[in-house]
Parts: structure tokens; C-alpha cells; sequence
């Protein structure tokens, strides 16, 4: 009796699992399988790409560099540091409807957002609204933490400091007289920057939370006056500076400056003249930088983006035609498993 | 340390002059000269390697020895120092995990081995101290203690034999667990030792201790009170070796002389070095290829920067200021440490989690071979035991296997088959139901009438039963030395032999130095004659019918190798003079009339080629004269002074020609269960065998014959001291002559192997075997001159890897490390696996790259010495065939598969730096930085290194041909590793490419807004893990519902995680940067469909390739190396 318990105690536990003879399932990938794959997920792609390809010729793009380095450019004159408060007309025309809604992007090159060092510079619980952090701002601020008073600067921070500030008027030409075409600020950030993640002190005014501390060295006002409009896109939840926070990924980048929704533009900017009156503060020339103003309407797929309707046809169309091929090898060559 | 000493004592066994001097029972010598008792160490045998006070330094300094750890360790420090981009907890507490865990494993194996060793030392033993006995603990005997031992104990250290209780002075032993041979050994007591050993004052000189078993040279002084003190030579005969085991004698006194660490079982142990695996050195030469490339990308990055920084403007724009401290910082400091940063920033292309993974595989892993019930056998109620889970996919990778014979490939368990008499066959049949239990199975012609006469079986059997030197064994209960005891235990024996199912008691009823002799008296036995034993000069046998025969024993001709036979002289009552002889047939059949021979040889050579171990008889009448002139021969032989053995061996020439042949026995050493097909099926996968065994040439070659290592067509190349001395010159000439000539037949000659032809088909060619002996091997390796030496090895080297087989026989235990140490240090140094069961093989089994220990009859200490233990020698084909092929595939796929995906991983991150103004900005988050092989694609990876067959169990032991596939590495090469090196590459370089273009235009949101750089990131970072993972699952063979579970749950949870973690503000984060990231990224149509094309793309160019490499022709099955991809082959020829 004790024998038997001890062999059972030692002898192994028959189970599917400890012998390694679990049921599986052992796929096999045959030329039955491949073949029509391929010409399945080719066809696919070349569907999609075909679709994203149209989608993409019929967004409409209107670039204009306003940087003003070339001596022709209308901001030339603004292109040089000591001009203060300078301003710049740019005048363009529209030969046909450009569709709407029209959105008004800025874009900045050889700009690094994503510098680590400046990505970092910022204190997120400053721009949660917690005033411990206005009065202590985060290390990782440095240098721009404090000022040459040692006052806390809120918000702290490189990346705040280097807020984009080029204010954009548009006028449509019309018989010689400038008719303002109404910008929308509202909703050019996401949605949960706005509402949840940056928050302003819950402190009225809004003013009084920022006793004692300075606005960053660059801006020429401070957080709670940043639009003098609308009292709700001040502060840390002003539409323009959640854009800007959410720094590019590339070096080259475009931000959403304005959407053109309102009234008769809603249907897009009509055929015509218009100018761009470009209020130039934003010093890029000496890293090399340039600006630009985009105007794009969007689809379905996001703004214009040539890339992804070729890649997906030149895929699409590989993968029919290695079938093809394979077609053709396994005709030549019996392979074992169709004997 | 130990091994420095024993190479000192291996090399310069000459030059040593110093001896020591031993008091028995510490008594000082009568002469008063001031004795300073010399310090010996003590009779601790210490096998563990750590103490609980150097565990924490020693352990820690050994792992830290390890290139990895001290890599990562590096890594941590300098995130703990520098400022970098990822926080030093992501590189310290992996390394901590990974520590911690490795040192309480091997804390547990370290007392493990304590419990062992202390299980030795504490072992109670009689010490006789002042004429009292006192109970000490093993490890309390000190050298100089005399000891009592009792039969069946084991010797606690080496003694010198000093008095037995038996009343020739002898006693036996058996070494079973040291060189393997099973049988007893007579050692004598010291001459004229006084009975009395409280009043015996002596002392011992001897040398100092070696590893030689079979050497010991030493002096006993013996002081009397007023007399000259007598000098007694001491050699082997009187030497009882610690871990041999007292047979037959009831008690024994003797003087412990080497102790613990200092004995020759000790001295014959080599100390237990951590086995690395080849796998394991593929992983450290991966690891320098990626820490190269970690450098230079760090390198790169970093001149890059600089010179990227010389550019006015970039350096510092406005909207970027430095802080005062770093304007201050010195120039090459701070590119020292950006540097450093780079490198913490891409070390992740180095995983710490691939060691994790790799461990808890192998670990995990090796729970399978435990499990397996194949393994289990009902005999001795246990399965196979894995020591070391380190060596796993070793299995899979032996080329040699070097096995031991006794107690491995045989039972040890010599028995008697049939035999021959006078050309007729005789078969013994356990049902025997013809008259005598005799049945003739086979002769010339029919069967009954053609029967050997009844005159001449019964010649036959008398000479089974007087031509040996066996002893009847003594039971102990009768051993008190009466007579009438010993009578009736050899009635009982006598009757026991009648009955044909004798009672198991009787197994041990003889002794005698070859189990052979004990199976041919045996055998005999069975026949109806009984050898009943010795009474004085006496033999007695019972005859058929039940006559006892009483034969004056009148001479021994002994058994020597050279001569091959022996003989006995006997005188029956009749008064005739017999001499029987008994030995090889080669032997024999020139010494007996010719005209006998032909009929024999037939059945003779039958046996031999069916692994039986032949021996035949002959018979020849003396007459008064020519006894007369034999015994004076012999007597005056045995007297002479000089050259004694040469005299002896012309009288014993002279005696023993002339004879008639009367038959041939066969006797089986039953070998192990399947140790043929075992045999073969390891042949037959490539691997080459050699046994390596401390026995007789002859016993071992026949065993190979059984075990189809030999086969009939096998050209024997033999180099032993017989061969040796054929040509009558000097032994060292003649073994360069042989050398040459081998090599010439086997190496120049042969027409060359190529890689992968079958068995069958090489044997159509020429078989070759070699045989070598202990004696001549040492003759090779420790040739005079050192040139010699080098060459004798290389060509010694060369003919055994053109043999399919070679048998090294009388072998010493450290001979055979020898052997396993040449052919692992060779050319190519290939996989080498030991497998033996008794303590001579513990050596071997510590030398070769696996050990593996068989659960034998000869103790416990090649199981616990071994890297996996099997309780039998068939169980090695499952363990290497199946379980090793599965290890080794897993496993490499494994590695590879590691640095593929922390190669793509790492790779965006990189590219990413020519982007950002190589600022060192991390691509991805810091929690995917960390989790990504932590959680999102380790498990996935895990489950297939511990389930993956991509060939079934079954299929594996059928065709052992395939284990030939993935021999020397062969999915862990430069070629794999660069194939997978470069899928690591192009998925990297497509991941990252992918996306940038698809940000040429961040607006990627049907609203309009834009994506940022952790969107950027998120979007890599999701094909990423995505690729990874289905790559895995496209190289999946086997899925059972845990790799469906895991790898479906692996992609789940990383989308589940992501939500997650973007979903919540994190109250303790400083930052929250992928607040909402994936949920935006999932509501852009782009986003998904960059994600499905790079995806695919990544994919698509593996499938093609699998679907082109497949086999084509009719015989691609055979020939193709199997891949973890093309196995499709292997389940149509199902």
C-alpha cells in the first residue's frame, strides 16, 4: 500500500499539458493559402489607395512662406531683429472656390520642438492649475524658472517662453476695399488639452492667481490676458498656446492657426484677392528657421497627404503581382504537396 | 586550485621526492626523537562553493563576472550619475530582479550541496582509540586514526589494511563506484602486523597523495620493544581506497593514511565549473555585435551632435537657452557625457529582459524533461532529474557521446547463454523440460541422434566447474568459522542447483574477480554440476547425479591478458592428471588439434557476432612424467628472483599445447534495455560514440559488438599494450608505426565524408573502430618528447573522428576526463555528453559539456554529480532526440527572435535623433520604453520558447536524422543571426520611415488638428509591437490555446494598457505626456491605416519567403536543413 503511494507520488502527472501533448492547432502556409491572400489583401490595397489617392488630389493646399528673407518678399522688412512690432502685408489670389471649411495652419522649419532639453522644459502641474507649482516652478524649467529677480515665471518653461505670437488678420479683397473674413480660435486644440489636462487655477479673477509670479520673459503679456475677446481662452487654456504646447515631432511642422467656418466662408474662400496682414514677431532667422501660412481644406483622411495613397498602391500592387509569380512558380515546379 | 595540484601531480609524478610519515593510532615512535606530528588536512569533503559568509560577496562578484550584468550595471550607474533622457529605474530594477533571482537559485543549489557533503561528513564511523571503539562522525578521522569497518560499509578514507577478521588475512572489496568493476578484489593485511593493535607501534611512510587508483608505494616501520624495527613494503594490495565497499569480510582494522580531499576518489574528482552552453557563448558573441553597434550608433550620434552644434544657430537658439551650469560645463565633459546619455538612451537594444527570459525558459523549460513519463521507471519508482536547467539545448547539440560501459550500457549482469559441445549447439531453456534441462536448438544434422555423447557433455560441464578461480561465498551468519556452517550452506547450494528456478540467495553465492567465471560455474550449475567449493587443496563438485567428485587442485595457471586463457591442473580420485583451460578463442585454437577446430569455430564466431562473450574449452590428460616435468617447471618458475614472469610464462606455454578442444560457452552481459537502438538511433544523428570504460578489452569490445557499435563489417584498428608488443621492438616505436599506419588506413585512405550522408550509406563504405587501453593512451598524450606528444595527439585525434566508433578501455577515471577534454578542445571544439553511472565516470560526467548520470545500481554519486540524471540508457534517445532538438530550436529561436525585436524597437529611436537635433529625446514613452519587454511582447516569446514543436515528438524519434539539421549551432550561426539582424533593420527602418512620411503633413485628423511628437511616437511605437508579435505568430508551428492566449492577449492588453495609461491624469507623473495620445491616434482614419500598411509590409516579404524556400525535388525532405518554417515535408511523409 505505502509502495503504491510512493510510486504515484513520484510517477509524473499524465496530463496533456506535461507531456507536451496539448491539442494545437498547426497552421501551414500553403499556395492555397498565400496565393489568393496576396491577390485578396493587393486588391484591398490597391482599393484603399486608390480611394485615399482621389481623396488626396481634391484637397486644395495654399503655401505662402512669409518669412521674408528673399528681398522681394513682402515681410523683408520685418525679417530683421531690431524692428519691433513690425507688420506685413501678404497679398494672394484664389482662382477658383477654395472649399471650405478652410483650415489656417502656420508652419515653422529647422525649428526643434522636439529638443529634448526644451520638450522637458516645462511644469505640468503648474499647467494643471495647482498654485504650489506657480510659486516653485519645476527644475526641469531651468533656465527659465525664474527671472533675474528670482520671481517665479508661470508658466515656466522653454516651451511656453517660445510661444509662437505671429497674429494673422485675413481680408478678401473685394473691389478694392478689405473685407475681414472671420477667423475661428475655437477648436484648434484637442479637446481633452482644453478640458481636462491644462487648467487654470479655480482663483477669480483669474488675475490673482498669478500674484507674485512673471510672465515668461518673451511674452508681451501675460497668461491671463492672452485674448482680450474671449475671457474663456485665457490662460493655460488658451486655444493658442494648447496648440503650441503640444510640441511638433519633426523639425519641419505646421500648426492649426484658425479654422474659416463662419458665415459665407463656411462653404470655402470664394475666387478672388485677398490679403494676409501678419503682425511679425517671431524671430527665426537666426537659427535658420522659416515660416509659412497653409491654407488647406481636410477629408476624411486628415489633411493632404500624397504618401499614404501611393504606398498603399505600389503595396497593393507588389503583393498582385508577386502572386502572379507565385502562380506561375508553383505551375513550374510541382511542389511536394500537390504530388 | 585543486586542478593546479593535480596537474602537478598528473605531470611531475617523478620529481616529487617528498613522502609522508604517519604514526598509527598516533602513537610516537619508540625512538625519541622528537616527532612533530605533520599536519594533514582533515576527512572533509567540501563540494559546495559558497559559506553563508561569502555568499553575498562571492555571488555577487560571480554574477557581476558576467557580461551582461556588468553591462547593465554600467548602464544603471550612469543614469544614477548622468543626466539622461530615462530614469535610472528602468535599467535598475530589471537588474535587480535579475540578480536577486539568479542568487537565491543558486543559493538553493549551494545548500543542496551542503546537505550532500554534510550527509558524507557526518557519517557515523568506529575509531579504536587506546583499545577503546569510539562512534566519530566521518569528517573526525584524522590521518594516523585506525578504524574499524564493518562489511558492506564504505570506506571512509584510504587505509591501510592492518588486520581482517577473516583468517587468511585477506579481505574483499568491491569498486564498483570507482573504476566500475563490479567484482571483489582480495587486499591483504601488512605482513607479520601483530594481532594486537593496541601494543602494534609503527609508523607508515608513503608518498604524497595521487590520483592514480591503481598505484600506491609506501613503508611500514614496525618498532618492537628491543629489537631492530622491522620494514614492510606497502603497496596497492594493501590499500583500501575510500568509496570501495568491504564484501564478504566480516570486519576489517585499518590506518587512514589519506583523508577528505587528499584521497584518490577525491583526487579523482575535478572541481564542479560552471557549464556554459553554446548557446549561451552565441548569446555573449551576439551581445559584442550589439554592443557594437550600441557604441558606434552612441558614437555616431554624438559627433553628429557636435558637429550638427558647429552650425551658428543651432547650438543654442533663442527659444532654447542653456542653463548657467551647463554653458560652464567643460567642453569634453560634455561630450563624455552625451556619450553616455546615447548609449543609456539605445541600451534597451541590449535586453536585460532577454537573460529573464532566457532563464526562466530554461528553467520553466526543463520542468518537461521531469514530467515526462517516458522517463519514468517502475523499477526504481523515480523519473529524470535535472540539475542544471543551464544546459537544456545542449542536449541537442551533442556531436560526442561518451558513455560508460559497465552499469550504463550493460546491467552488469553476466549470464549464460548457451554453449557448444564438440560442434553441437546446446541451448538452455528455462521451461526445460527435455531430460537434462538441455536442449540442443542447432547441429549438423537432426537433432536427438547427433547429441554430443553424454561422455564427453559431462567432460564439458567438469570443466566449467574446476577451471576457474571462483570462491563459494561465506554467508555471514555462518561465518564464525565452523565448519559444519560452511557445510551446510554448500548442501543447500547444492540442492538449491537442482531446482531449475533457484531461489534468489544463490545469486550471491559465489565470488570471484571476473563475473563471467561466476556465470560459466553458473551455468554449469544449471546443468546438473554443482561447484561446491574448496576444502584445503580440494575442489568438490556434484555431478547429474548427485555424486560429489573431489579433484586435488594441483596447479593455477592464472588468467593473464597477454595469454588470453588459464588453466588448472587438477588430479580426479582416479588418480589421472587433468588440465582444463579455459580462454579466447584465438587463444586456444592453436593449441588444440586442428582437426576440432572447424566445428567450432562456426558457433563461436556466431556468438561473438552476436555480442555474446566467448570463451572456449579444452582439455588435455597429463601423464605421470609429464606432470612431473610441468610442476618442477612451474615450481622452479615461481621461485625465480629474476625475470619471473617470463619463466612462468614459458612453462605455461609448454604446458598448454597439445590439448583437445572439447567446446565454447557463451556468455551474455545482458545489456541495458534498447541500448542497441539506442545506439543506433545516436549513430544515426550524427553523433559518434565512444565508450570509455575502466574493464577488460575483451568484455568491452564484445559489449560493443552487442550494442551495434562494432558491426561484423567493422575494421577493428587496435592499439593496446598487446599490440604494442606484437613486434617485439620498443613499445615507442611501435606506437608511431601504428599511428601512421592507422592514420594512412582511416584518414588518407578514406574517401571523404560528406556532411549528412546516412548511416546506411557510410557503411556500404568502410567501417572503421578503434581501440585503445589506458596504458598506451597515457603513452600518447604523455609521449617523451614534447613533439612527439603534439603529434600522436593530433593523429590519435584524427583516426578516432574518421571512426565511427572507438572503445577506450581500462581506463582510469581521470583518463577519461582526458579524453573528454581532448576531443571537447578540438578542432571545432564539438558538443560533447557524458553518460555514466558510478563514481568512476563522475570525472567524465563533470568534464564533457553535459553529464548525464543513469540511476544505476553503483550509488548516487554520478546522479548527483551529473547535469541531468535518467534512470535509464534508453531514456537518452527521448532526452536528446526530442527534448533536446525542441530545446535547441526554442531556445535559438528565442535569442534570435530577442535581439531582432529590441533591434527594431531601438532602431526608430535612433533614426529619430537625426531629427531632433541629436538631443537625445526619446522616441517613445518612458512606461512603453519599460514595458515593452517587460509586458507587451515577452510573454508571447516565452510561451513559444517553452510549447513550440515545430516537429512533432513522435516524428523527431522516428527520424533521428533530423537532429542532424541543427547540429554545430546551426540556427544560432553568423547567417541566421544576420538574417534576422537585417529583418531587424528593414523593420525598423520602415517603422520609422513609415510614419515620417505620413508626418510630412501632421494635419491627420478629419477636425483638422495636428498630431504631436508622442503621437509620432505611439503610432511607431503600436506597428512596433504589433509586427513583432505576429511575426512571432507567423513563426508559430504549434498552437495550442496558451500561444492563442498569449499572443492575442499580449496585443489586447498592450491596447488595454494604452487606453490606460493615456486615459488617466497620473497623479504622482511630473508629466503627463500621453494623456489621451492613443485614443486621438485611434480616432484618425490615417493613423489606423498606416498602422495596417507597415504592418503588412513588414510581413509580407517573411511569407514570401517562406513560401520560396520551400523544398523542391523529390528527395528535398532529406536534405534540407529543417527551419522552424519548413517542416511541411516532415508531416506528408507522416
Amino acid at each position: 500500500m505505502v509502495k503504491e503511494e510512493k510510486e504515484i507520488a513520484n510517477r509524473p502527472d499524465n496530463t496533456a499539458f506535461t507531456q507536451q501533448r496539448l491539442p494545437a492547432w498547426q497552421p501551414m502556409l500553403s499556395a492555397g493559402i498565400v496565393i489568393p491572400g496576396f491577390v485578396l489583401i493587393g486588391l484591398a490595397f490597391i482599393g484603399i489607395g486608390v480611394a485615399l489617392f482621389v481623396t488626396s488630389r481634391s484637397i486644395t493646399v495654399l503655401e505662402i512662406d512669409y518669412t521674408g528673407i528673399e528681398k522681394d518678399s513682402a515681410c523683408f522688412k520685418c525679417s530683421n531683429a531690431d524692428v519691433k512690432n513690425c507688420v506685413c502685408n501678404l497679398v494672394f489670389s484664389i482662382d477658383s472656390l477654395f472649399e471650405g471649411p478652410v483650415f489656417f495652419y502656420y508652419g515653422l522649419s529647422n525649428y526643434f520642438q522636439n529638443y529634448r532639453k526644451y520638450a522637458a522644459s516645462r511644469d505640468d502641474e503648474q499647467l494643471s492649475g495647482d498654485l504650489d507649482a506657480f510659486t516653485a516652478p519645476s527644475d526641469s524649467c531651468s533656465p527659465y524658472d525664474y527671472n533675474s529677480n528670482d520671481k517665479p515665471i508661470v508658466p515656466c518653461g522653454a516651451i511656453a517662453n517660445s510661444m509662437f505670437n505671429d497674429t494673422f488678420v485675413l481680408y478678401r479683397v473685394v473691389n478694392g476695399a478689405n473685407k475681414l473674413v472671420p477667423l475661428d480660435g475655437k477648436g484648434i486644440a484637442w479637446w481633452t488639452d482644453y478640458n481636462v489636462k491644462f487648467r487654470n487655477p479655480s482663483v477669480t479673477p483669474l488675475k490673482n492667481a498669478f500674484n507674485n509670479t512673471v510672465k515668461p520673459i518673451f511674452w508681451p503679456k501675460p497668461a491671463y490676458q492672452l485674448d482680450a475677446s474671449d475671457p474663456a481662452n485665457n490662460g493655460f487654456i488658451n486655444q493658442d498656446f494648447l496648440v503650441w504646447m503640444r510640441r511638433a515631432a519633426l523639425p519641419d511642422f505646421r500648426k492649426l492657426y484658425r479654422r474659416i467656418t463662419d458665415g459665407e466662408y463656411a462653404k470655402g474662400l470664394p475666387a478672388g484677392n485677398y490679403s494676409l496682414t501678419i503682425a511679425y514677431n517671431y524671430p527665426v532667422e537666426s537659427f535658420d528657421g522659416r515660416k509659412k501660412v497653409v491654407f488647406s481644406n481636410v477629408s476624411w483622411m486628415g489633411g493632404k497627404n500624397e504618401f499614404l495613397g501611393i504606398a498603399y498602391l505600389v503595396v497593393g500592387s507588389l503583393c498582385v503581382l508577386m502572386s502572379i509569380v507565385m502562380l506561375i512558380v508553383y505551375a513550374k515546379f510541382k511542389f511536394p504537396e500537390e504530388d | 586550485m585543486l586542478r593546479r595540484t593535480l596537474n602537478r601531480w598528473l605531470g611531475r609524478d617523478e620529481r616529487r621526492v617528498d613522502s609522508r610519515n604517519i604514526c598509527v593510532g598516533h602513537r610516537s615512535s619508540s625512538n625519541n626523537e622528537a616527532f612533530i606530528p605533520p599536519k594533514f588536512c582533515d576527512n572533509r569533503i567540501v563540494s559546495s562553493k559558497y559559506t553563508v559568509w561569502n555568499f553575498l560577496p562571492k555571488n555577487l562578484f560571480e554574477q557581476f563576472r558576467r557580461i551582461a550584468n556588468f553591462y547593465f550595471l554600467i548602464i544603471f550607474l550612469v543614469q544614477v550619475i548622468v543626466d539622461t533622457p530615462t530614469s535610472p529605474v528602468t535599467s535598475g530594477l530589471p537588474l535587480f530582479f535579475v540578480i536577486t533571482v539568479t542568487a537565491i537559485k543558486q543559493g538553493y543549489e549551494d545548500w543542496l550541496r551542503h546537505k550532500a557533503d554534510n550527509e558524507v561528513n557526518k557519517y557515523p564511523v568506529t575509531v579504536l582509540e587506546q583499545g577503546r571503539r569510539v562512534r566519530k562522525e566521518s569528517e573526525k578521522i584524522k590521518v594516523g586514526d585506525v578504524l574499524e569497518v564493518d562489511e558492506d560499509e564504505t570506506f571512509p578514507c584510504d587505509l591501510i589494511l592492518l588486520q581482517s577478521s577473516r583468517e587468511d588475512d585477506t579481505c574483499f572489496v568491491t569498486t564498483a563506484s570507482l573504476d566500475g568493476e563490479s567484482n571483489h578484489k582480495t587486499h591483504y593485511t601488512v605482513p607479520d602486523t601483530e594481532k594486537d593493535l593496541e601494543s602494534l607501534n609503527a609508523t607508515i611512510e608513503c608518498e604524497q597523495p595521487q590520483p592514480d587508483l591503481y598505484k600506491f608505494v609506501g613503508r611500514m616501520h614496525i618498532y618492537k620493544a628491543d629489537q631492530e624495527p622491522a620494514v614492510r613494503s606497502l603497496g596497492p594490495e594493501n590499500l583500501l581506497l575510500k568509496g570501495s565497499t568491504l564484501k564478504n569480510t566480516q570486519t576489517i582494522c585499518g590506518v587512514a593514511i589519506y583523508t577528505g580531499m587528499e584521497t584518490k576518489m577525491a583526487l579523482n574528482y575535478q572541481g564542479k565549473s560552471q557549464k556554459r552552453s553554446a548557446v549561451e557563448k552565441s548569446i555573449n558573441a551576439f551581445l559584442l555585435v550589439y554592443l557594437c553597434i550600441l557604441v558606434s550608433k552612441a558614437l555616431v550620434c554624438t559627433t553628429l551632435k557636435y558637429v550638427w552644434q558647429n552650425k551658428p544657430g543651432q547650438d543654442e537658439p533663442w527659444y532654447n537657452e542653456k542653463t548657467q551650469r551647463e554653458k560652464d560645463t567643460n567642453l569634453y565633459l560634455k561630450m563624455f557625457t552625451d556619450f553616455l546619455s546615447f548609449m543609456v538612451l539605445f541600451n534597451f537594444i541590449i535586453p536585460v529582459s532577454m537573460y529573464v527570459t532566457v532563464e526562466m525558459q530554461k528553467f520553466l523549460g526543463s520542468f518537461f524533461i521531469t514530467w515526462d513519463k517516458d522517463f519514468f521507471d517502475p523499477e526504481i519508482k523515480e523519473g529524470a532529474l535535472v540539475n542544471t536547467s543551464d544546459l537544456n539545448e545542449e542536449l541537442g547539440q551533442v556531436e560526442y557521446v561518451f558513455t560508460d560501459k559497465t552499469g550504463t550500457l550493460t546491467q552488469n549482469n553476466m549470464e549464460f547463454i548457451e554453449c557448444c559441445i564438440d560442434g553441437f549447439q546446446y541451448k538452455y531453456q528455462d521451461a526445460g523440460t527435455d531430460l537434462d534441462g538441455f536442449c540442443v536448438t542447432d547441429g549438423p544434422a537432426n537433432k536427438v541422434q547427433h547429441k554430443a555423447g553424454r561422455e564427453k557433455e559431462e567432460l564439458f560441464l567438469r570443466a566449467l566447474c574446476l577451471c576457474h578461480t571462483v570462491q563459494v561465498k561465506e554467508s555471514p551468519e555462518q561465518g564464525q568459522g565452523q565448519r559444519d556452517g560452511l557445510m551446510d550452506h554448500v548442501d543447500g547450494l547444492g540442492v538449491d542447483g537442482e531446482g531449475l528456478h533457484p531461489p534468489p540467495q544463490e545469486q550471491r553465492g559465489f565470488i570471484a574477480s571476473s563475473p563471467d567465471e561466476v556465470a560459466l560455474v553458473k551455468g554449469a550449475m544449471r546443468y546438473g554440476f554443482t561447484f561446491l567449493g574448496f576444502e584445503s587443496k580440494t575442489m568438490k563438485i556434484l555431478t547429474r547425479d548427485n555424486d560429489v567428485e573431489r579433484y586435488e587442485l594441483l596447479h593455477v595457471l592464472n588468467f593473464d591478458p597477454v595469454r588470453r586463457r588459464m588453466s588448472v591442473i587438477v588430479r580426479s580420485k582416479s588418480g589421472d592428471t587433468l588440465l582444463f583451460c579455459k580462454g579466447a578463442d584465438s587463444s586456444i585454437f592453436p593449441r588444440v588439434r586442428q582437426e576440432e577446430v572447424e566445428r567450432i569455430r562456426m558457433n563461436v564466431e556466431r556468438n561473438a557476432t552476436e555480442g555474446y562473450r566467448t570463451l572456449c574449452v579444452a582439455y588435455k590428460y597429463l601423464n605421470a612424467e609429464e606432470y612431473a616435468q610441468a610442476d618442477a617447471g612451474l615450481r622452479e618458475a615461481r621461485l625465480a628472483l629474476q625475470d619471473r614472469e617470463e619463466k612462468l610464462m614459458a612453462v605455461y606455454n609448454q604446458v598448454e599445447t597439445g590439448m583437445s578442444l572439447i567446446g565454447a560457452t557463451a556468455v551474455e552481459d545482458r545489456l541495458q534495455e534498447e541500448a542497441a537502438e539506442t545506439m543506433e538511433a545516436l549513430q544515426g544523428a550524427g553523433m559518434k560514440v565512444w565508450v570509455l570504460t575502466g574493464d577488460k578489452m575483451e568484455t568491452a569490445k564484445s559489449t560493443c559488438y552487442a550494442c551495434r557499435l562494432f558491426q561484423r563489417n567493422t575494421e577493428l584498428l587496435e592499439l593496446t599494450v598487446r599490440t604494442l608488443e606484437d613486434g617485439g621492438r620498443r613499445r615507442e616505436e611501435r606506437l608511431h608505426e601504428l599511428l601512421v599506419e592507422y592514420h594512412k588506413k582511416a584518414v588518407q585512405d578514406a574517401p571523404p565524408v560528406k556532411a549528412g550522408v546516412t548511416r546506411a550509406w557510410s557503411s556500404a563504405n568502410h567501417d572503421y573502430g578503434f581501440i585503445i587501453d589506458g596504458a598506451t593512451l597515457s603513452m600518447v598524450l604523455n609521449s617523451s618528447s614534447e613533439s612527439n606528444s603534439s603529434r600522436y595527439k593530433n593523429l590519435f585525434l584524427q583516426i578516432c573522428q574518421n571512426c565511427t566508433s572507438v572503445l577506450c578501455c581500462r581506463m582510469a577515471p581521470l583518463q577519461k576526463a582526458q579524453i573528454v577534454k581532448m576531443v571537447k578542445n578540438s578542432k571545432g571544439s564539438p558538443i560533447t555528453l557524458s553518460i555514466g553511472d558510478g563514481a568512476n565516470d563522475v570525472s567524465m560526467i563533470l568534464e564533457a559539456h553535459v553529464g548525464i548520470g543513469i540511476k544505476g545500481k553503483e550509488g548516487r554519486q554520478a546522479v548527483r554529480n551529473s547535469d541531468y540524471a535518467i534512470p535509464k540508457l534508453k531514456h537518452l534517445k527521448k532526452l536528446l532526440l526530442a527534448h533536446g532538438h525542441l530545446y535547441y530550436v526554442r531556445i535559438a529561436h528565442l535569442v534570435q527572435y530577442f535581439f531582432y525585436k529590441n533591434l527594431c524597437f531601438i532602431l526608430p529611436q535612433f533614426l529619430y535623433q537625426f531629427f531632433c537635433g541629436y538631443s537625445q529625446q526619446p522616441l517613445y514613452d518612458a512606461a512603453y520604453l519599460t514595458m515593452y519587454n517587460i509586458c507587451f511582447t515577452s510573454m508571447p516569446i516565452l510561451a513559444y520558447s517553452l510549447l513550440e514543436q515545430h516537429i512533432c515528438m513522435e516524428v523527431l524519434l522516428d527520424n533521428a536524422t533530423l537532429y542532424r539539421g541543427i547540429a554545430k549551432n546551426g540556427m544560432l550561426r553568423w547567417g541566421p543571426f544576420f538574417y534576422w539582424t537585417l529583418l531587424g533593420v528593414f523593420h525598423g527602418l520602415l517603422f520609422f520611415f513609415g510614419v515620417r512620411y505620413l508626418f510630412g503633413n501632421p494635419a491627420l485628423q478629419d477636425n483638422g488638428q495636428v498630431f504631436g511628437n508622442w503621437s509620432y511616437g505611439t503610432i511607431v511605437f503600436t506597428v512596433l509591437v504589433f509586427t513583432v508579435t505576429l511575426k512571432l505568430a507567423l513563426d508559430t508551428r504549434h498552437w495550442t490555446w496558451i500561444n492563442h492566449f498569449v499572443i492575442w492577449g499580449s496585443l489586447a492588453f498592450y491596447v488595454f494598457f494604452s487606453f490606460f495609461w493615456g486615459g488617466i491624469i497620473w497623479p504622482f507623473l511630473k508629466q503627463q505626456r500621453l494623456y489621451f495620445v492613443f485614443a486621438n491616434m485611434l480616432s484618425s482614419v490615417s493613423a489606423w491605416l498606416v498602422i495596417i500598411l507597415l504592418i503588412l509590409l513588414s510581413l509580407l516579404p517573411e511569407i514570401l519567403l517562406v513560401v520560396f524556400r520551400k523544398p523542391r525535388g523529390p528527395h528535398a525532405g532529406q536534405i534540407t536543413p529543417v527551419t522552424p518554417l519548413t517542416y511541411k515535408h516532415l508531416k506528408d511523409r507522416q
